[in-house]
């Protein structure tokens, strides 16, 4: 841990109290919320009021409320895709760089082409020919994400396995698996890891743009960017529909970024050359 | 692109061709990876729409179709044939000009080319990325190289701090708080771009300044660290400090020395940025109902209208493609070492 917080800025500590009390509020905010989810309180797009500090929605419901549920949502799809994203490309870049058999061309010809496609044109077509729900949004922002981080841990597994203590493992007689998991693994942590905060920020903004385009989750599920684009026409009647979340989730990506930012310069990895969140 | 997979190549042998014509190679070569790319995406397109689960022509009917409808429609739209013969069909058909006909049209009764759905939309399109792209390539090379210069001084961490900020947001939370500010509070911009049909929306400047506003901030903030990076680097170079000894001025030493040096990467990285201008675009023009060729994708998504989708992907993805290959090319002018090391 103290690898990767030892030593923050005075900004760093700013995120990452900013982080997490966000994270607070995605996970214990449905226990606090006043009214219920689903029922309206009062009159469609009012001001707050005594009971309902932010207003109500376009359908009368209460704004507070709502924005409690909304997290959950937001952190945690973002959360299990950027999970399967270093899982997968853990597997098929150590795999393809320890190997260096015909997986390896392979990967490196396949995430050519994913680079060469907008992430988020993936994932409409993705949404077209399976249809929208969780799911597909998961899996389709982690297969995004996975070709990023497999060539990562590619380029660190090569340069790891031509390494002393590597061939002495190998001429030991390990097995391979062995070999992967004790000497290479470990060693390589530190360069893989250096990215996690821009590809969780990556992760929430592409599940948040999917959401806000209603392809990803549906009414009345109560999520950040679904709250936003259900309530756009609305935006005058009540500002505070679209502020409140639109803050939340401008707060969320900001702070993992810097945090990110700041674990990666801790890990001694330059942060100016990396190819930046997009 | 990976350096390491290029050293495998077995290219020896052209070397010698390659010093008579190294640019005319460097960009057949280019033009041939190109092709192959988008082979590949356009089958993965088509099999990510068709192959997949899902039923184009039920979604186009609704709920309430009997079974027969179903099936007249999939023979209407061409789905019972099967799909390698409709894969063809469909390549054959985008490489003639015929990008097929838009499921919105089946639905309405009638036949209704894609291509005249969003011929008007694609210059939409364009003029609100080239406006942007105008804007961004300026203003990016220009607060880039003031924070290089100012390295480690207040106006840097000023510049470095925001855009840090800026290029972790998503583009819609940029728009709606740009809407709020300029409509909700200030009440000077519209929130939606109206426009109509076959007009041009240069004629209506009021409506394109917010979604370019939108566009430009998540683009800016990436390429001026990106700009920055290279310039830093360039001006920590020996020829920089050589040349500060030999006493010319520091404006002859950044502009003369640094920039030129700087200017290759700064190029990839901004060709870079209009790619993601692509992707971006989608949203912005759905958030400010920007009647555009990303608007007009997420409008076909919605209503599954898998053609369409299956064609704007890939016209997409060949622009994304060009793009790249025009970055390089500059770039291999820009440096000559280049032209022989690939």
């Amino acid at each position: 841990m103290r690898r990767f917080f030892g030593n923050l800025t005075p900004s760093a500590w700013i995120g990452f109290v900013i982080l997490v009390a966000i994270v607070a509020v995605a996970v214990f905010g449905p226990l606090l919320a006043p009214h219920p989810l689903d029922e309206p309180i009062g009159v469609p797009l009012t001001r707050p009021t005594e009971g309902a500090p932010f207003g109500t929605d376009f359908l009368g419901r209460d704004v507070l409320s709502r924005t409690l549920w909304g997290g959950r949502s937001v952190l945690g799809l973002a959360g299990i895709a950027t999970v399967l994203a270093y899982a997968g490309g853990m597997a098929v870049g150590l795999a393809a760089g320890y190997s260096r058999s015909l997986l390896d061309p392979l990967l490196m010809r396949v995430s050519d082409v994913m680079l060469s496609f907008p992430a988020l044109l993936f994932l409409l077509v993705l949404v077209t020919g399976a249809g929208s729900s969780k799911t597909v949004l998961v899996i389709g922002v982690a297969l995004v994400q996975m070709p990023l981080v497999a060539r990562i841990v590619r380029a660190a597994t090569l340069e790891q396995s031509v390494r002393g203590f590597v061939e002495a493992a190998v001429a030991r007689g390990e097995r391979a698996t062995a070999v992967v998991r004790r000497e290479i693994v470990p060693n390589i942590l530190g360069s893989v890891t250096a990215d996690i905060g821009l590809r969780f920020t990556y992760s929430i903004i592409l599940v948040a743009s999917v959401n806000f385009l209603g392809l990803g989750l549906q009414p009345p599920d109560a999520d950040w960017a679904l709250i936003i684009s259900e309530n756009r026409a609305g935006l005058t009647l009540n500002p505070y529909v679209i502020l409140v979340p639109a803050a939340l989730i401008a707060m969320f990506t900001i702070s993992v970024n810097v945090v990110g930012d700041a674990v990666a310069r801790n890990l001694g990895i330059s942060t100016a050359r990396r190819r930046l969140v997009r | 692109m990976s350096s390491t997979s290029d050293l495998a190549t077995p290219g020896l042998h052209l070397l010698r061709e390659r010093r008579e014509h190294p640019v005319l190679l460097f960009v057949a070569r280019r033009l041939a990876a190109a092709i192959a790319t988008l082979l590949i995406v356009s089958i993965l397109v088509f099999v990510g729409t068709e192959v997949l689960p899902g039923d184009a022509a039920g979604a186009v009917l609704g709920r309430n179709a009997t079974p027969a409808q179903v099936e007249e429609m999939r023979a209407l739209m061409g789905l019972d044939r099967p799909a390698p013969e409709r894969y063809l069909d469909w390549l054959g058909g985008v490489l003639t000009g015929d990008l097929g006909n838009s499921a919105a049209g089946f639905a309405a009764g009638g036949v209704s080319p894609i291509w005249e759905e969003i011929s008007g939309k694609i210059a939409n399109s364009f003029a609100l990325a080239g406006i942007t792209a105008a804007l961004m390539i300026p203003l990016s090379l220009l607060l880039g190289i003031v924070a290089a210069v100012r390295a480690g001084r207040a106006l840097d961490h000023a510049i470095s701090i925001s855009s840090l900020a800026i290029i972790s947001l998503p583009e819609f939370i940029i728009g709606s708080l740009l809407i709020l500010v300029f409509f909700s509070w200030l009440d000077l911009l519209p929130p939606v771009s109206l426009i109509a049909p076959d007009t041009n929306p240069l004629t209506q400047p009021d409506v394109l300044v917010l979604p370019v506003l939108t566009l430009l901030g998540a683009s800016l903030a990436a390429s001026i660290r990106m700009v920055r990076a290279g310039m830093v680097e360039a001006l920590n170079a020996e020829y920089v400090t050589m040349a500060r000894l030999n006493g010319f001025r520091e404006r002859m030493v950044v502009t003369r020395y640094a920039l030129r040096n700087a200017l290759a990467p700064s190029v990839q990285v901004l060709a870079q940025n209009i790619q993601y201008l692509v992707g971006g675009i989608v949203v912005t023009e759905y958030l400010f109902n920007y009647p555009g060729l990303g608007k007009e994708l997420v409008d076909a998504v919605a209503i599954r209208d898998v053609r369409e989708v299956q064609s704007v992907a890939l016209l997409i993805a060949a622009f994304y493609v060009g793009l790249n290959i025009a970055a390089d090319l500059l770039v291999v002018l820009l440096v000559p070492r280049l032209r022989t090391q690939r």
